[in-house]
């Protein structure tokens, strides 16, 4: 035991060198030797996974008719929407003025007029008043589609209201071709070629040359039981959201490569519940058609138009969160209140690893908190959703499990930006506050404003906080695509934040990064 | 490692109050060194500056030469008990030194020799916060023998102990200095120190008043004197001043003599028939020679407040 008198003392265990890794594990240590911080966190996956459960199984007043006997005080949900090829709920109600074509050919026409009705205030007898005007996305063109039944596939070469031409095809997609509005002194031709399964879209401005605008291949448009013969002609359709409109396309050398037979005029989808607002009508006279389609629109629906997602299976997130955020908080308040920091700064005396060892604990329980939580959230929800009545959109693995990824980076960051700001306080209550007040008022807000979005999706009141505060982050919980070629309020009860996925997590980790390098500062230049 | 403490120069003022003011002194191993001064002179200031916890306006404090920051694997070369209040009360102490073990790079296997070392070993996997004071002291002390360090420092490590304690920790501190250990153990009560402490470093008022070893501040202290008991100290008096000696009576027939050897006084109590009890080289206690050489900060300070 007593070592000779001249000989200093020598340490037998000293570890040859240190590592920020024995850091990382000296807090995991201490995170998990305290039973209520494990718990708290236990709390935040049971409480998200429990609010998916209540969120999705919120019923919409209606019973889907499955057979099953529903409870007798629901009355029976409206018609479930068209589904598209790829299984998304989509609106498919225009008028269509069509006439088979079996094998391949070529459709042209030129576009000389597009002009269009919409209701521009109250009239009299429930009858809005009509005036003339034009949605930007009010739509005249040559279509061909696999037949006339809602949700079948199509493409389809148009004119807009303001967006130009279009080729667009299958509902969800779209490729811009010459740009302008449509007159009699700057008309636009158009032709679809099919090829099998194959379609060109082309455009030209003077009939002459022409511009293939895209080139796709529509799976399932022969249908073999056809026999190979697909619907081909005019349409004209009037996206107003609801509300009464008309577009009218005028149409001459109207040429078909094969043998033309009679015209058969559908309202697509009828005049019901997911139909066209009214008939629409066509005159022919010499070689000009005008054709006038009612409320409609070929397009896949939107939050805002009653679409539900498996988002709403993570809608819990930020109540879930606050267990975590506290916890984030007490892990470096509860070193301060007591003065175990000096013992923490001792064993770490370069405290931009301690900061760094401790951050990276609370960043790793939250990410599996967060991960764990949204998958055993979309795990409970997915059965549950389709009770809604409400359509739900399919949503694709790889959107899930960036959903998944994405909520557990949504509460790592979160908790690192708490243990920043309880750094930089230092105390529990201050610090506790001021990470609700920077996370959930702007959630809070957010939702509230919500409503009151602007109608495409930006300028609306909650905008800037989804865009400049850490509740950006819940970007990337979004599993609505936006197209921008359908005009809906994309706004939060929709389902839809005004940045990306990704972009939304990087405000996240700019807040956190900010917070974090005050508290590096802060904690660099204190006396312990 | 050199296990030597070098404290050089520091200063450190606290808003109006000067804190240091030009600590200076070393502390070397083999031996307990006392840190002792009156409540606010600057110890925990002193060793706060030691660990890196607090920076100092000017001056050094290093260990075998280096700041204590620029240490790999701090605890394996300095441990260090401040505060044995420095816990998370629902941790017990077992993992309370699991995680500091893991922070080095030390095995759970040496958690569970420091905890045999102290004594704890019935109190270990309890939550701390239900520890006696007397507990949390002996846990501290377990957190600084984790890394096996030749340089340990304690800030008032009697606090809360109860007397079987304070004698476990006195033989604890002399076995650690007898390892050849640097042991640096700061107290405002020099009967703390006394029979452990080999060195001492008074200081008063942020700077340092004496340092040295005990058996020289105690033979200063007690200067040339003779303490005598007799049950006739009006009659000694009388023949010992007259045979040229500076006798004071401190009461119950002790008298104090000096300038005269023991043989003489002696011979001149023996030569006039006084009996006597006891004639003895006088020694100053630890106590008294500490409160000497601190009276003067101390009421300095009374001075400064009143």
């Amino acid at each position: 035991m007593t070592a000779g008198a001249v000989t200093p003392h020598r340490s037998p265990s000293t570890p040859e060198r240190d590592s920020f890794w024995y850091l990382v594990h000296a807090e995991w240590t201490k995170f998990r030797t305290v039973r209520g911080w494990v718990i708290a966190t236990g709390v935040t996956i049971l409480a998200i996974t429990a609010l998916a459960f209540l969120f999705c199984d919120i019923t919409a007043g209606c019973a889907v008719s499955s057979g099953a006997s529903g409870t007798a005080s629901a009355g029976a949900c409206p018609p479930a929407p068209p589904a598209g090829p790829g299984g998304e709920p989509v609106q498919d109600a225009f008028y269509f003025l069509h006439q088979p074509l079996t094998g391949n050919g070529t459709i042209t026409v030129q576009l000389t007029s597009l002009t269009g009705q919409i209701a521009i205030g109250p009239g009299s007898n429930g009858q809005p008043q009509m005036g003339s005007g034009l949605q930007p996305w009010s739509k005249a063109g040559i279509i061909i589609k696999e037949n006339t039944s809602q949700g079948s596939a199509y493409a389809a070469m148009m004119a807009t209201g303001s967006n130009g031409v279009r080729m667009q095809w299958d509902y969800v997609n779209d490729r811009p071709g010459l740009p302008g509005s449509v007159s009699a002194s700057a008309s636009r031709w158009l032709r679809l070629v099919r090829d099998g399964d194959t379609i060109t879209g082309y455009d030209s401005a003077d009939g002459t040359h022409w511009t293939p605008v895209d080139t796709v291949t529509l799976p399932g448009l022969t249908d073999p039981k056809q026999a190979g013969t697909v619907q081909a002609g005019l349409f004209t359709a009037a996206p107003s959201n609801g509300n009464a409109a008309t577009t009218t396309g005028v149409f001459q050398h109207i040429g078909l490569s094969w043998p033309a037979t009679r015209w058969t005029a559908t309202n697509v989808g009828g005049t019901g519940q997911n139909g066209v607002g009214q008939p629409g009508t066509f005159s022919q006279s010499g070689g000009v058609f005008s054709v006038t389609g009612g409320s409609g629109d070929i397009a896949p629906l939107t939050g805002g138009a009653g679409v539900i997602s498996i988002q709403r299976a993570l809608l819990g997130t930020f109540f879930g969160l606050i267990p975590l955020v506290v916890v984030a908080a007490m892990f470096i308040t509860g070193e301060y209140r007591r003065g175990l920091i000096r013992v923490s700064l001792t064993a770490a005396p370069r405290r931009g690893r301690l900061l760094a060892a401790k951050a990276a604990v609370i960043a790793a329980v939250g990410f599996v908190a967060g991960a764990v939580a949204a998958a055993l959230a979309v795990a409970v929800g997915t059965p549950v959703l389709p009770r809604t009545g409400i359509p739900v959109w399919p949503v694709s693995l790889l959107t899930e499990a960036r959903m998944v990824v994405g909520t557990g980076a949504l509460l790592a960051l979160a908790g690192v930006l708490a243990l920043a700001i309880a750094i930089i306080v230092r105390r529990s209550a201050p610090a506790i506050t001021t990470a609700i007040v920077v996370i959930f008022i702007p959630y809070l807000l957010t939702v509230g404003v919500g409503p009151q979005g602007g109608g495409n999706g930006r300028g609306g009141g909650g905008d800037w906080l989804l865009q400049a505060t850490p509740v950006a982050a819940m970007a990337v919980q979004q599993a609505l695509p936006r197209y921008y070629q359908v005009a809906a309020p994309y706004v939060v009860v929709g389902g839809y934040y005004p940045l990306a996925p990704w972009a939304g997590l990087a405000v996240e980790c700019a807040w956190a990064a900010a917070a974090l390098a005050l508290a590096f500062f802060l904690l660099r230049r204190r006396d312990a | 490692m050199d296990a030597t403490i070098k404290i050089d120069g520091l200063q450190k003022r606290f808003g109006e109050t000067q804190a240091l003011d030009g600590m200076t002194f070393t502390v070397r191993p083999g031996q307990v060194t006392g840190f002792i001064g009156p409540n606010g002179a600057g110890k925990s200031t002193t060793m706060r500056v030691i660990l890196g916890l607090d920076a100092p306006d000017a001056g050094t404090a290093t260990i075998g030469g280096y700041p204590y920051r620029s240490l790999r694997n701090p605890l394996c070369h300095v441990g260090s008990l401040l505060d044995a209040g420095a816990l998370q009360p629902s941790r017990s102490g077992r993992n309370h030194l699991l995680w500091l073990a893991h922070s080095q790079g030390l095995k759970a296997g040496r958690v569970d020799e420091v905890i045999a070392l102290t004594g704890m070993q019935s109190a270990a996997r309890r939550k701390a916060g239900g520890y006696s004071l007397g507990m949390r002291q002996r846990l501290g002390i377990a957190a600084a023998l984790l890394g096996d360090p030749p340089v340990l420092i304690f800030d008032e490590p009697y606090n809360g102990m109860d007397p079987e304690g304070i004698v476990w920790m006195k033989d604890f501190l002399r076995s650690l200095a007898a390892q050849n250990r640097a042991v640096l153990v700061s107290s405002h009560l020099m009967g703390e120190l006394e029979g452990t402490a080999g060195h001492l470093v008074v200081i008063g008022r942020g700077r340092v008043i004496a340092d040295t070893s005990v058996a020289d501040l105690i033979a200063a202290a007690s200067g040339n004197r003779i303490t005598l008991r007799t049950t006739a100290p009006a009659d000694a008096m009388t023949a010992l001043t007259s045979a040229g000696a500076e006798v004071t009576a401190n009461g119950s027939g002790v008298l104090t003599v000096s300038n005269l050897s023991s043989e003489r006084v002696v011979a001149i109590l023996t030569s006039h028939a006084i009996s006597f009890s006891e004639v003895s080289p006088h020694r100053a206690t630890l106590e008294q020679a500490y409160m000497e050489l601190t009276r003067e900060s101390v009421e300095y300070r009374g001075e400064a407040t009143s």
